[in-house]
């Protein structure tokens, strides 16, 4: 008995200091993640039932929809490499770097609950493809968190909106900086930073700013919701709406940014061709 | 005891507490609907309760302590809590598990409630210790619906253990 608790008090120390047992955890979760995934099959069988039971022309009305919407998102796109490659120009006038280029990798959501106070989700890629502690993770619309901790076969993901996230953002419209705490409830951020008189309104976009460096700038974040300015206290009381389906998609992207910023156009015949190479990625 | 060699349905038996014990750790981590996952709880422990009563001679204090540190990396919590409030709990129900035998399941309930009640309550102080956090009244709510829970594993286990002879 007294080994027992003198072996898990030394253990919980030694996590308390640092990462150190982090190759135990991993060699610990080889065992683990099948259960992970044994939870998680009867809702994956669920979906492929309900996906080979729909019929033909509820397909085909999918398909068409889809290829439209694709339609639209080429051409979006057509322009938005014309505006790339003019935004580098401009800051390059203005002698600012620009990180350019994101790499990403599609994860599966496993239906799993680990704890009901925390929103962490576990997706099924883990350190096997590379993924790694702090990595921004979005979906089709917006940010959904990052990586808390990965395993060698899944992932932990802690989502913008659990209590212990902030997350810095900036208000689209005027670049009003400001950091985004989570709630603790799946449909709501707090902003508890901003003063009474600060120059936002419900309906603002939030983006991320990418100080700090773990989120990539300019990915959107939420809407705000709510202002309402309380004038004897500091602060102002604004909640927001976060932009990603936090609670129903089942695919995530988890986003590998590159580190080193693309230099400043000192030579502009080398700095063309290194754009198309991070464009060819 | 242990200088005699297991007979094969022995190492069998044994076999089936492993895979029940799985079984609760898939239920821990499974995703219930809405209110359902946080009242979700603590399986792991009822079934290791089950076993350390039923067969004190096979599940001991080392088994709680090995489940529990695969329900830390289960849930990704911190290492070693599980397992230490685990072996706290089997510890107790080692030494009681005479007594607790002869209880009717109302008083055995009490038992399991402030068994639950204890390991509850270190995790709480473990995760206060790391940051003080802010941990809603929802937190105690397994505590009570494991108490209720306690019947339908008692039953459910007590007809595994009698119907595969358990030994």
């Amino acid at each position: 008995m007294l080994v027992a608790v003198i072996a898990s008090c030394a253990l919980l120390a030694t996590e308390n200091s640092g990462q150190r047992l982090d190759p135990l955890r991993a060699v610990l979760s080889f065992f683990i993640d099948p259960i992970k995934y044994l939870v998680d099959f009867p809702s994956l069988l669920l979906d492929q039932t309900s996906e080979a039971l729909s019929s033909y022309t509820e397909l085909k009305e999918e398909n068409k929809s889809l290829r439209e919407q694709q339609l639209v998102h080429q051409t979006r796109l057509l322009k938005f490499a014309a505006l790339e490659k003019e935004n580098i120009r401009l800051r390059a006038l203005l002698e600012n770097s620009f990180k350019l280029g994101e790499q990403v990798l599609i994860a599966e959501l496993l239906s799993v609950k680990t704890a009901p106070y925390e929103h962490i989700v576990l997706v099924n890629k883990g350190t096997r493809f590379g993924v790694h502690q702090q990595q921004p993770v979005l979906d089709g619309n917006g940010v959904v968190g990052q990586v808390f901790r990965a395993l060698p076969l899944s992932s932990e993901i802690m989502l913008i909106t659990d209590p212990n996230h902030a997350i810095p953002v900036q208000v689209n419209r005027n670049g009003l900086l400001t950091i985004a705490v989570g709630s603790g409830q799946i449909n709501r951020l707090v902003l508890p930073f901003l003063p009474n008189n600060a120059d936002i309104h419900p309906g603002d976009l939030l983006i991320t700013s990418g100080m700090g460096g773990t989120f990539p700038p300019g990915y959107p974040v939420a809407v705000v919701d709510e202002f309402t300015s309380q004038p004897n206290k500091p602060f102002a009381n604004i909640t927001a709406t976060p932009k990603a389906h936090l609670d129903r998609n089942r695919e995530l992207m988890i986003v590998w940014s590159h580190s080193t910023p693309v230099p400043l156009t000192s030579k502009p015949s080398t700095n063309d061709n290194e754009i198309k190479a991070s464009a060819d990625k | 005891m242990k200088s005699r060699p297991l007979p094969i349905n022995e190492y069998f038996g044994f076999g089936r507490i492993i895979l029940t014990i799985v079984l609760a750790m898939a239920l821990r981590i499974a995703y219930w609907p809405g209110f359902l996952s946080t009242i979700n709880p603590d399986w792991v422990l009822l079934v290791l309760i089950y076993w350390s009563l039923a067969l004190p001679e096979r599940v001991g204090i080392f088994h709680a302590w090995t489940f529990g540190l695969l329900t830390d990396v289960l849930t990704g919590r911190m290492f070693g809590q599980y397992a230490l409030a685990y072996s706290l709990v089997i510890f107790i129900c080692l030494k009681l598990h005479k007594r607790l035998r002869q209880f009717p399941l109302i008083q055995q309930g009490l038992f399991i409630f402030f068994c639950l009640l204890l390991s509850q309550l270190l995790l709480f102080l473990i995760k206060n210790l790391q940051h003080p956090a802010q941990l809603k009244a929802t937190f105690w709510l397994p505590v009570f619906s494991g108490t209720l829970c306690w019947p339908i594993v008692y039953t459910v286990l007590r007809f595994v253990r009698l119907s595969r002879r358990v030994k």
